[in-house]
């Protein structure tokens, strides 16, 4: 079924699918990781029980999310060795160190804390616990700053130099880190995972208020979430709006194809809003579109001239297609967000957001766009950067490794096999946590570890173990 | 011997290394142990041994590959596609078993399917790491900055021995490791099965050292003349030394670490005589330490934060050993 592809289509396909995996983990843990930071602090402040037993339960489903972060994370870091080595070499000596960063001030604390936070509440006594969970989630936190100064820097590169093996070489570490893009890169991802985080909590609260409107972890964890919703939507799309004019500002190539503009419209381009785009015939079939909205939204000013890819050499244009529906998929997304956000805020003005089936039904549906939308913009920004790998300076062709194709598409078939087999478990292990209501005792299922032991040991397990015991 | 930047940082990866091989090594060997623990409640308290703990330990795996790709970004380049196969294939064993860890308890019906996922998955990564290290000691074909052979190269007798020498000797560290956190039938087991895991150990240590000088000819001058074959006669010496610790700590019950910290050091003096047969190459044969560097401007921004970070590391690291040190409780987990 490979014999006709590439290595280098075949590299990009692994990539494409071992990062969108990964990616899915990450966006969860660390929106999750501030919550639980939350909700121990809470808990510690008020000693109000339903903050614990939401501690409780959302710390299962964390450790099962960020166990497969973990494992799909450690196959990215080795990733850029196996099929991308030529790019490895020349962007080792810029990226390379950031990346080393972001194990050591980020992997390592994540880590080193994880097993406090989850095994050690008794041992270490709460003070001490509670600093390894803010540990774990500053650590995911971190994880985040690096890895998309990384990222922005392939897409924005400053501050580097060549020497004569053709290799990037640093001359100002500060503009290396903070290029162009990366400030506006990190709040739009951040802010995702938050979001992402927060509907896949307000999903999981509506779905136990459907069950039982006076289940009070329910009610606790809705309400939070719907605070999350309103507040933190409008910042995102804020915050994309700028990430966007950046774009336009560095990439406006990328722009072009968002907004499928294929032609140069000298005075006020339209806002296409729909349409499907034609790369042979080089336009927008079917288009619905508003006049010169989109250089009043890009430029501030409605006859503000924009360029299109007529002004770009086709070997240099990304794949229009796949950019302008990813990028309206994520727009979709973020405004039926807000969407929920504003409907919950209304219900909660008039005292009716436990008790309205209709909106948690939505609720439901909506918890888990976060994840599509994170997709759809990871795949717009990376497919619209396209065909660099350092963008303007180092083309996907000429970045890959001197493998052969049978042996990208045996490690891509044996990927494929393996994450749908296992992320597939984990994520089902996830769902079925998320299914039991929070005031659960045993969410492992079984009865682990086995309480055999005498008297002792049953009223050691009864005392000290008090706060664990809802397990 | 230039002490420079990239010498300085050629030690860091190969501690970062040694680190990943001691820590990681005791979990998979625990990982390999696992279908011979003689009860469910055996096996909960294997895993539950390393399950604080293995995160953490497989973060230096991390750390060797993310520091390879920061200040040996050529070494990075060659290497990755040259061990392509061992590589992905130990990834994969990575996974089975790192999510057996949480999968395991959450769900009856399929407990098996993850019991069996923590043993294929360790004794995969452990062998493939164990490849990978054979096929390295045999060399790389390096022309114009890139790997030039084939995606088959990595497979050869001696790589294969290199692999299970690596599986037995992670056993025998898992052992010893169980043997000083449990208590009972299952330490006893596991101080048993020690004594031939040692031997087991030994002899592939003393087949692979015996082999590896015939696998390039620098390898032969490096052991056979002054000043290196002081070194032939210094490390045998010490693994004789820690062998006898090992042995003699498992024949006495109650001197439970003795086994584990000796297993450690036969670890360690075989690592060190790897270094040896390395230096001053970093890809054998044709790359050294120089010729993979990173310029210095990348070697000096990544130290200043690896001095800081690094003892900060191994500070909380063993802050997390500390709080779980002490024998398995059976009871705790928090499942």
């Amino acid at each position: 079924m490979f014999d006709s592809l590439t290595a280098e289509t075949l590299a990009r396909v692994q990539f494409a699918f071992t990062v969108s995996f990964h990616i899915i983990f990450p966006a969860f843990s660390i929106g999750l990781a501030s919550f639980l930071a939350v909700l121990n602090a809470r808990w510690l402040m008020t000693r109000d029980e339903v903050f614990l037993r939401l501690f409780n339960y959302w710390k299962k489903i964390f450790a099962v999310g960020f166990g497969m972060g973990v494992v799909s994370g450690i196959v990215m870091s080795y990733q850029f060795g196996t099929n991308w080595a030529v790019f490895s070499d020349k962007t080792g000596p810029v990226l390379g160190p950031l990346m080393a960063y972001e194990v050591l001030s980020a992997f390592f604390l994540e880590a080193g804390f994880l097993g406090i936070m989850l095994f050690g509440r008794q041992r270490v006594g709460d003070k001490l616990h509670m600093v390894a969970t803010a540990m774990v989630a500053i650590g995911t936190l971190m994880s985040a700053t690096w890895i998309l100064s990384v990222n922005s820097w392939m897409q924005t590169p400053a501050g580097y130099g060549m020497n004569e093996a053709g290799q990037f070489i640093p001359e100002d570490w500060w503009q290396i880190v903070f290029n162009p893009s990366f400030p506006y890169r990190l709040v739009h991802m951040v802010l995702a995972a938050y979001l992402t985080t927060a509907f896949v909590v307000g999903g999981v609260g509506a779905l136990h208020l459907l069950r039982d409107r006076t289940d009070g972890e329910a009610r606790r964890m809705f309400s939070m979430a719907m605070w999350m919703a309103v507040i933190v939507t409008p910042i995102q799309i804020f915050a994309g709006d700028a990430h966007g004019l950046n774009t336009l500002e560095h990439q406006p190539v990328k722009v072009m194809a968002m907004e499928g503009h294929y032609d140069s419209h000298p005075d006020g381009a339209p806002l296409i809003l729909f349409g499907i785009p034609n790369p042979e015939e080089k336009r927008i079939d079917y288009a619905i579109e508003i006049p010169k909205l989109s250089s009043l939204i890009l430029k501030h000013h409605l006859d503000a001239p924009l360029n299109g890819l007529d002004t770009v050499p086709d070997e240099d244009e990304p794949p229009v297609t796949i950019v302008f529906f990813s990028f309206r998929v994520m727009i979709a997304i973020g405004f039926a967000m807000l969407g929920l956000g504003l409907w919950g805020l209304y219900l909660r003005a008039r005292g009716r957001l436990y008790e309205a089936p209709l909106f948690h039904r939505a609720a439901i549906l909506m918890a888990p766009t976060g994840f599509i939308a994170v997709l759809a913009g990871w795949i717009t920004t990376e497919v619209g950067r396209q065909p660099f790998t350092v963008y303007g300076l180092l083309r996907t062709a000429d970045s890959l490794s001197p493998v052969e194709a049978p042996a990208v598409a045996t490690s891509l078939l044996m990927f494929i096999v393996v994450y749908f087999f296992v992320f597939g478990a984990g994520t089902y292990y996830i769902l079925r946590m998320m299914n039991k209501p929070a005031h659960t005792r045993r969410l492992g299922l079984r009865e682990a570890p086995v309480r055999a032991a005498g008297p002792i040991a049953s009223t050691k397990a009864a005392g000290s173990r008090a706060d664990d015991a809802n397990a | 011997m230039p002490f420079d930047l990239a010498f300085i940082w050629a030690g860091i990866i190969a501690f970062a290394v040694l680190v990943y091989v001691i820590l990681d090594g005791f979990d998979l060997g625990v990982g390999i142990l696992f279908p011979f623990a003689k009860t469910e409640r055996h096996r909960d308290v294997m895993m539950n041994s390393v399950a604080p703990v293995w995160d953490g330990n497989e973060t230096w795996l991390i750390l060797g590959g993310g520091g390879l790709f920061a200040v040996f970004p050529l070494a990075y380049a060659v290497v990755m596609p040259a061990l392509y196969m061992p590589i992905i294939l130990m990834l994969l064993g990575l996974i089975f078993r790192g999510v057996a860890f949480e999968y395991r308890w959450r769900t009856e019906k399929w407990k098996r399917v993850w019991d069996l996922s923590f043993f294929g998955g360790s004794v995969v990564a452990a062998f493939m790491q164990g490849v990978a290290l054979g096929a390295l000691v045999q060399g790389i074909e390096v022309v114009d900055r890139a790997y030039a052979g084939g995606w088959w190269d990595w497979l050869t007798l001696f790589s294969v021995l290199t692999g299970v020498a690596v599986v037995i000797g992670y056993a025998l560290l898992g052992a010893t490791w169980m043997v000083m956190k449990t208590e009972g039938e299952l330490a006893a087991q596991m101080r048993r099965y020690a004594v031939p895991l040692g031997w087991g150990t030994l002899g592939f240590v003393g087949l692979v050292s015996l082999m590896t000088p015939f696998q390039d000819p620098v390898y032969f001058e490096r052991w056979f003349n002054l000043p290196g074959s002081l070194y032939t006669f210094v490390v045998p010496m010490i693994l004789v030394g820690a062998s006898i610790l090992l042995f003699r700590g498992l024949a006495e019950e109650g001197r439970d670490r003795q086994p584990f910290l000796a297993a450690l050091s036969l670890f360690v003096i075989s690592f060190i005589g790897i270094g040896i047969s390395f230096y001053p190459h970093m890809v054998p044969p044709g790359l050294t330490i120089w010729d993979a560097a990173a310029p210095d401007e990348s070697l000096a921004f990544a130290l200043v934060g690896t001095v800081v970070l690094v003892p900060l590391i191994l500070a909380y690291t063993a802050y997390a050993y500390w709080v779980f040190r002490g024998k398995v409780d059976p009871e705790e987990g928090y499942h």
